[in-house]
């Protein structure tokens, strides 16, 4: 038997896992990444339109820090989201971008003057300052009140995930590419690492670690209609739930995004909008004012997807022969505009719809997108109830997104996320009490049951067939447990994801030969990937509400009285078929922003007890420290900065807030 | 006069549906003892739209369950499906069955080390050649005050560097390289593309005395002989022949030096 022994094990080498990796060996821990795929071929490449992080260098950006991303972000998570998280995170992101700025992120540029920009499909004229020249740009995005969306053109995600990649090469760390790990080796509520497969030989091997990070993603590929790619199954979360001990939270929180191209459900970045692009209908009708005379095209996305479906349902969608769909109109942009800042988006309507979105208007409508749910974790990244288990980034519930999370606020969250649990993992392993001691027998166990279960798979014997089993999967998840949820639909799809999971426990594999096997491949993620689609169903037909993406017909308000809580799901033991679930409630009276109106969608919600209480007594207190500036009022609302890592907790300059010689600390 | 009516319906919706496709795909398992490498035939039936993602994931599923190939973000920005389409290196992913049926041959890209079939690990050359050549930016400063207001750079500068930065490791200019069969170290058209980004980009220390000592060599920026297919090839359209031609001239100076 193999066992490699590290440090830290990061399973995962996205833009999460490569940054926190990054963090622990410069504090002098050996860490390991393990990668179903080069690093570089990672989803975080996907992220097109930018990270959001309040340096309020343009001009519509002027008077942004980080109490108005706080604010959108926390108003964006429909309340869902964990304040002093959102709080830890908002302080990093200026930080994370200047240090990939540091790292060589290409960063696009203010330029100094008069430029042109459409708002509001009016062409308008801006003049950016000339001491905000040179410094990065940002651009608008959804449920935003300034620009924040910092951007390199639309390769945003790509340009990051390079320089990141880069970084961790130039720190030598060891990823170990095309492996995957099976599942978490624990014992007593502590966590020592994986057994891992290799996806080239396809041979199993242990890595026993003190401290073990998931950063593996999303599970966008539950549903038949995702913009993610195809690796993005939700293993991690799946193997995390099938330790019996660590929980997955809000699973039921899934995003759509508006902008799928149709039905290839392939990604144009929300930034469409944001630089003033127009969801028109089949009468070529500029539908979105209707609904939010507001925020428009630019409400939050739970809410523009709802909006467009809702309109797809009016008989307002343009027909096809795969069904109806909408129309996302760029080209008031203008092609210099296009061939520039949305390059990317140019050329995935060019290779695969044959559109040329300078001159015509892209087919689009709302795809499975985001998991907000994830590990639940502390705000160190640590799990709340498996000790040496982290996790970080999409794969994460530490709970910066709630219901729903803003554009730009993902691949913000993943290196802001590998910064921050980066350190706590360090510090987990400085100290001594926790260096790990595991007989290597029960490591021999946890390898043996793996091969076990590949080897009765491969064995034969059974009926089923994997891909038939994740179809039949993925066509539930996008029919009954899609953007409008209904209790009758979802207790048919917990059904029939029940029955499906008996019968993946007879899956035929037909072929046995050496190397990684792709059929069994299927098979062993199929079995997984149904746990997780059973636990999101589960958790939307138990939640009898409303809040942020996950949307009730049957309840369609927000009900915080009753549902102001996290869903805690564990899966008690192997044989079990339906996830335990428990709840944490969401303390209102520690809330720096008690719960309101987002300022867009629905304006009626079922208050909960404790709000007017806290919400006076927030108001008393602002009152009261009219005239103290904007750090010690926040302080005196709901401090955070002692949750921070030592070396973040400092403030961020900005034009409008330099420095000079005043001291930079808190 | 019904019979007549469904008939011509049926045809249109045979004329919709497309044409018979044949793919001709090379099959070795190293990992198979006794597996030799040989060309299998497989027809499938061409839907509108379909590209060769599609094509290939429906061919595993319903035909063929060992077959071996790589796709992750199947929207043409990862780089992971390069392959040699009709004998041209290219990603896969954004390739319509209509630009190049309906007789398709598929084979791994050359050059790179064969997991199976059609997928090879360009990842492990790519890190080896990253390496190699130091392709990281040498930071100019030392650790940066990160609460501090970040560094300018000119607008149109950082345009250019995001024009060279957007490589994606996909591996056809390598597979494209007159120069890459004949030697295995040449770090081909992506690695002097890095190169020339990190020389681009004034944050980065290094000088051309030091880019001298990581490509002045047969290996390295003299090894290229102008063949240029690598530009050609590049799904991202990268200035690869400029660059070349652009660090060959500034570095033949340094060789005299």
């Amino acid at each position: 038997m193999k066992i490699v022994y590290t440090d830290v094990l990061v399973i995962g080498g996205g833009l999460a896992g490569l940054r926190l990796a990054i963090a622990a060996k410069r504090r002098g821990h050996e860490a390991i990444i393990l990668s179903l795929v080069p690093p570089k071929r990672s989803h975080s490449k996907a992220a097109q339109g930018g990270m959001q992080a309040s340096l309020g260098n343009v001009i519509k950006g002027q008077g942004d820090n980080e109490d108005v991303h706080f604010e959108d972000t926390v108003r964006g998570s429909d309340w869902g989201a964990d304040q002093d998280v959102v709080r830890m995170f908002v302080n990093t992101a200026p930080k994370a971008v200047r240090e990939l700025a540091a790292w060589g992120v290409p960063w696009s540029r203010v330029r100094k003057g008069d430029r042109q920009v459409v708002i509001n499909n009016q062409k308008v004229t801006i003049t950016e300052r000339d001491e905000a020249h040179g410094l990065v740009a940002q651009r608008d995005f959804g449920g935003t009140k300034k620009w924040r969306t910092c951007y390199v053109s639309d390769c945003t995600g790509h340009a990051m995930l390079q320089a990141v990649g880069d970084q961790a090469i130039a720190a030598s760390i060891p990823v170990h590419e095309r492996t995957e790990a099976l599942a978490l080796i624990h014992d007593g509520g502590r966590c020592y690492g994986a057994v891992v497969r290799d996806l080239i030989t396809g041979e199993l091997s242990a890595y026993v670690a003190k401290a073990t990070a998931i950063a593996t993603g999303g599970a966008g590929r539950l549903y038949r209609v995702t913009t993610n790619a195809v690796i993005c199954e939700g293993i991690g979360h799946a193997i995390t739930l099938e330790t019996g001990a660590a929980a997955l939270g809000n699973m039921e929180a899934v995003q759509f995004h508006p902008t799928g191209i149709f039905p290839a459900g392939i990604l144009v970045t929300e930034g469409c909008r944001g630089d003033g692009g127009l969801l028109k209908d089949a009468d070529g009708h500029r539908f979105m004012p209707d609904y939010e005379p507001e925020k428009k095209e630019l409400a939050s996305r739970d809410v523009v997807s709802r909006r467009m479906e809702e309109h797809i349902a009016k008989g307002k969608g343009v027909k096809s022969r795969w069904g109806d769909h909408l129309l996302l109109d760029i080209t008031l942009l203008g092609e210099q505009h296009i061939r520039h800042n949305l390059r990317e988006v140019w050329e995935i309507c060019h290779y695969f719809l044959g559109v040329d979105p300078v001159k015509d208007p892209i087919p689009v409508r709302p795809a499975q997108h985001y998991t907000m749910g994830g590990v639940r974790t502390r705000p160190t990244g640590e799990s709340t109830t498996l000790k040496g288990l982290f996790a970080a980034g999409e794969a994460a519930c530490w709970d910066m997104h709630g219901f729903n999370r803003l554009g730009g606020n993902s691949v913000a969250e993943t290196v802001v996320a590998g910064m921050i649990v980066g350190e706590f993992v360090a510090d987990f392993c400085d100290d001594a009490r926790n260096d790990a001691s595991i007989p290597t027998a029960l490591v021999r166990e946890f390898v043996a049951a793996e091969q076990g279960k590949l080897d009765a798979m491969a064995r034969g014997g059974g009926t089923e067939s994997g891909d038939a089993l994740k179809a039949a999967m993925q066509q539930i998840m996008t029919d009954k447990v899609g953007i409008f949820r209904e209790g009758a639909k979802l207790e048919q799809a917990v059904s029939e994801l029940q029955a499906l999971i008996k019968r993946s426990r007879n899956i035929r594999v037909g072929s046995a030969g050496p190397g990684p096997n792709p059929e069994l491949v299927t098979a062993y993620r199929t079995q997984k990937m149904l746990k997780l689609a059973l636990t999101i169903a589960y958790g939307a037909f138990v939640r009898t509400e409303s809040r942020g993406a996950h949307f009730r017909q049957d309840h369609p308000r927000r009900n915080d009285a009753e549902w102001l809580k996290r869903t805690l799901a564990t899966w008690k033991s192997q044989g079990d078929d339906l996830p335990t679930l428990a709840y944490e409630p969401i303390d209102v009276t520690r809330m720096e922003l008690p719960p309101g109106w987002r300022g867009y969608g629905a304006k009626d919600y079922i208050d909960h007890p404790d709000t007017p209480a806290r919400a006076e007594a927030v108001a008393k207190l602002r009152e009261s420290l009219s005239g103290s500036d904007r750090f010690a009022v926040q302080e005196a609302l709901m401090p955070f900065r002692h949750l921070l890592p030592e070396r973040y907790r400092g403030r961020n300059e900005r034009i409008d807030e330099p420095f000079g010689t005043r001291p930079k600390a808190a | 006069m019904n019979d007549t009516t469904t008939a011509g319906s049926n045809a249109h919706a045979r004329a919709e549906a497309g044409r018979r496709l044949t793919f001709r795909i090379l099959r070795y398992n190293p990992q198979e003892r006794g597996s030799a490498p040989r060309m299998q035939t497989y027809e499938l039936e061409e839907a509108e739209g379909m590209t060769l993602f599609i094509a290939l994931n429906e061919l595993r599923e319903k035909q063929d369950p060992t077959l071996q190939f790589d796709f992750v973000c199947r929207a043409g920005i990862c780089g992971s499906c390069a392959m040699m389409v009709n004998g041209r290196p290219t990603l896969a992913c954004r390739t319509l069955t209509r630009d190049v049926g309906p007789e398709i041959s598929l084979a791994p890209l050359p050059a790179f080390e064969l997991i199976g079939d059609l997928s090879v690990n360009t990842g492990k050359w790519m890190r080896g050649t990253s390496e190699r050549l130091e392709a990281w930016l040498h930071a100019k400063q030392g650790e940066v005050d990160l609460t501090r207001l970040e560094e300018r750079m000119d607008p149109e500068l950082a345009e250019k560097l995001n024009g060279l930065d957007r490589c994606v490791e996909c591996g056809c200019c390598v597979a494209a390289c007159g120069t890459a069969r004949m030697r295995a170290d040449f770090v081909g058209a992506v690695g002097l593309a890095k190169i020339a980004r990190f020389r681009l980009d004034p944050r980065d220390a290094r000088t051309d005395d030091d880019y001298y000592e990581l490509i002045g060599d047969d290996n390295g920026v003299f090894g290229c002989m102008s063949l240029l297919a690598c530009h050609d090839v590049c799904p991202k359209d990268l200035p690869l022949q400029t660059q070349i031609a652009f660090l060959r001239r500034k570095l033949v100076g340094k060789g005299w030096d």
